[in-house]
């Protein structure tokens, strides 16, 4: 046995989902899964991709997971393509259960789909679109970590992540107007208000374990001026972990629901609060499966939208935030599209002190949470955690410059960075860029 | 050896090209019909000016962060794709060559640089070789159609180097050259040197998706 495939042996983990789910397959069915997606759902790009890479391995640069395990090759980006994809092409589709729970195991727990290697590759090779084929390969197969496949679950049994009733949904929401109306007697929070300027979503575990996010928003809102309003049915929910488990026909069922919820209500747009992966689903993945070429209707993330609040003098800063900052570039909305001059501006209308992490804007190095990975939950949690060392590092240089806080504009970031500050012992406080402004803000 | 050297340097000639520009045409217009099948996402977001941005920046030495890091990769590589394309253009035995056969001719590189850029074309190709020897990540990459295809692009430049020097065997060598220069036209489409053909295809879609859509530099 190799060395590398000796390291890959010692960190299998097991998971009910990969190891029932491979029980299951036979070689026959395999093959044919692999060639029905491979004919129906794959054609150029994949066929180029696969050809046109000349095995330079100059996109393992790019890779947190490859930096941060003491660069060994099977963690970099074209390593996973070679343990994944190129045997699959070599073979026909002729693979075992051994090789489809391994390519599960690298396409959804070794790869965040960042889409920094997209940016390192000379040719530009997508290697987060050659991952989620195997993740899709891997969904058809019923091959999937069981905690992201539970929350897939839930997407398509209630259109939300968390299992959230519709009658919870509504409560939190009036549970958090209630809260916040002890602060802001006047303060709404307008549910089912057809014709607002503003359709508010957020996702899944803001009403679950995060309802002050609400509560602030509706804070900031308020202030703002806005005509606003939330959903009082599914639809409310902008997350989308079926986007990364390959269930693509449940990623345009939520899509589909989310769009038409805000069309209902007749709004000028969608304003998200601070996720990444959502804002990739509605802008980038979801609204291509539904055949938008861009989202039907217009969407602002929250960094755009505060962003747009403070230029426009719509709220207003009473006291810097005094503590020192460094800000966290989360990939979906940096390298999907761009928001970090943005959320740099709203940093320095807000803080006193901002301190730069490098590399930093495009070339931000991932959580390691996002793409799904921190949704496979704790049986990966150490991979995922030990795999961005590289992180802890830049986090670490930060806090000797002074920093005290780290403000992460999105959720899956916050898990992520939650995890390595714990576990690499780093003491830093985790905030997002909403906490800040309602600490900071002028509340009338 | 004249009946070979007749072959190699008549009918095969055309032959190569053939295959060359055939297979290119043939793969490129393949792969665009398949693309408006299958992937339509490609001619949506493909857009001229950010693609043309991001392959700028891509064939420009040092163009890019990761070209600064890793400096004698980026130097080996752009020294070795520009005398590799640019050699059998404009060295002056290939010049002739066009001369007596169309009678078009054009500007030539003089011996020294043309034997300079040989062998900074040989070096490149030991220096990929001891790479992927050497370098774990590469090394993991590397298959026998690696080596197999570095063999194929040094071959040309190490017998033509050999035949220029009348070194042992060279009319021999003349013809392995000539052969060698061949296979390696024949295969641009056909194996992975088929990344010539689709750089800026792929680059140039990522390069696209980045600017248009998602408001990012891909470099």
């Amino acid at each position: 046995m190799t060395e590398s495939a000796l390291k890959a042996e010692s960190r299998k983990i097991s998971d009910e989902g990969l190891d029932k789910g491979v029980e299951k397959l036979t070689p026959a069915k395999i093959e044919q899964v692999i060639n029905s997606v491979l004919a129906n759902e794959t054609g150029a790009r994949l066929k180029v991709y696969a050809d046109t890479c000349v095995h330079c391995g100059l996109c393992s640069e790019a890779c947190h997971f490859f930096l941060s395990n003491d660069r060994d090759p099977s963690f970099s980006p074209a390593g996973k393509v070679k343990q994944t994809l190129w045997e699959i092409l070599k073979n026909k589709g002729s693979v075992s259960p051994a090789f489809i729970r391994r390519a599960a195991e690298v396409a959804s727990t070794e790869c965040n789909l960042c889409r920094r290697c997209a940016m390192y590759c000379p040719f530009g090779i997508d290697i987060a679109y050659l991952m989620l084929v195997i993740r899709r390969i891997c969904h058809k197969l019923g091959v999937m970590p069981q905690y992201i496949q539970t929350t897939a679950h839930s997407h398509s049994a209630t259109l939300n992540q968390m299992w959230v009733k519709e009658d919870e949904w509504i409560d939190s929401l009036m549970w958090q107007e209630d809260e916040a109306r002890e602060e802001i007697p006047t303060l709404r929070i307008p549910l089912e208000k057809e014709g607002a300027d503003i359709f508010y979503s957020v996702i899944g575990p803001e009403p679950k374990f995060r309802a002050q996010l609400i509560y602030q928003a509706a804070v900031i809102m308020n202030a703002a001026g806005l005509n606003w309003t939330m959903p009082a049915t599914p639809g409310w929910d902008n997350s989308d972990m079926c986007m990364y488990t390959g269930d693509n026909e449940m990623m345009g069922r939520l899509k589909k629901a989310h769009f038409e919820t805000a069309m209902r209500l007749k709004v000028k747009r969608i304003v998200m609060g601070e996720c990444g992966h959502a804002f990739r689903s509605i802008y980038d993945m979801g609204n291509r499966w539904l055949s938008w070429k861009m989202p039907p209707i217009p969407v602002t993330h929250a960094i755009e939208f505060y962003h747009e609040l403070l230029r426009e003098g719509k709220i207003k800063i009473a006291k810097k935030y005094d503590k020192a900052v460094t800000l966290h570039d989360p990939c979906n909305i940096v390298r999907g599209k761009g928001l970090h001059e943005m959320s740099r501006y709203v940093v320095n209308q807000t803080c006193e002190n901002l301190i730069e992490m490098h590399p930093n804007r495009e070339h931000n190095f991932c959580c390691s949470a996002g793409g799904g990975v921190i949704n496979c939950g704790p049986p990966f949690r150490n991979k995922r955690v030990e795999g961005n060392k590289v992180k802890a590092e830049q986090l670490f240089v930060a806090k000797t410059k002074g920093a005290k806080v780290v403000i992460a504009p999105c959720h899956n970031c916050h898990g992520g960075l939650e995890d390595i500050i714990h576990h690499y012992g780093l003491n830093m406080e985790l905030k997002f860029l909403g906490d800040i402004i309602y600490e900071c803000m002028e509340k009338k | 050896m004249h009946t070979l050297y007749n072959l190699v340097s008549g009918p095969l000639v055309w032959l190569s090209f053939l295959i060359f520009i055939g297979g290119s045409v043939f793969r490129i217009t393949t792969m665009i019909r398949l693309a408006k099948e299958k992937d339509t996402a490609v001619f949506e977001y493909m857009n001229f000016y950010y693609a043309s941005r991001s392959i700028v920046h891509w064939i420009v030495p040092f163009g890019s962060e990761n070209m600064k890091k890793h400096p004698a990769m980026t130097v080996v590589t752009f020294a070795f794709h520009i005398c590799l394309i640019c050699l059998p253009l404009f060295v002056f035995a290939h010049v002739i060559l066009w001369k007596e056969s169309w009678n078009i001719s054009w500007w030539y590189l003089s011996d020294s640089v043309a034997d300079l850029m040989t062998l900074t074309v040989i070096g490149s190709c030991i220096f990929f070789l001891v790479r992927r020897l050497t370098v774990p990540e590469v090394k993991y990459l590397t298959s026998n159609s690696d080596f197999v295809i570095l063999a194929l692009v040094a071959a040309p430049f190490v017998t033509g180097f050999w035949a220029y020097h009348q070194l042992p065997a060279y009319r021999l060598m003349g013809i392995l050259h000539i052969l060698s220069g061949e296979i390696m036209l024949a295969a641009i489409p056909f194996t992975r040197l088929s990344h010539a053909l689709f750089f800026l295809f792929t680059r140039g879609y990522m390069g696209s998706e980045f600017g248009a859509v998602k408001n990012a530099k891909d470099w």
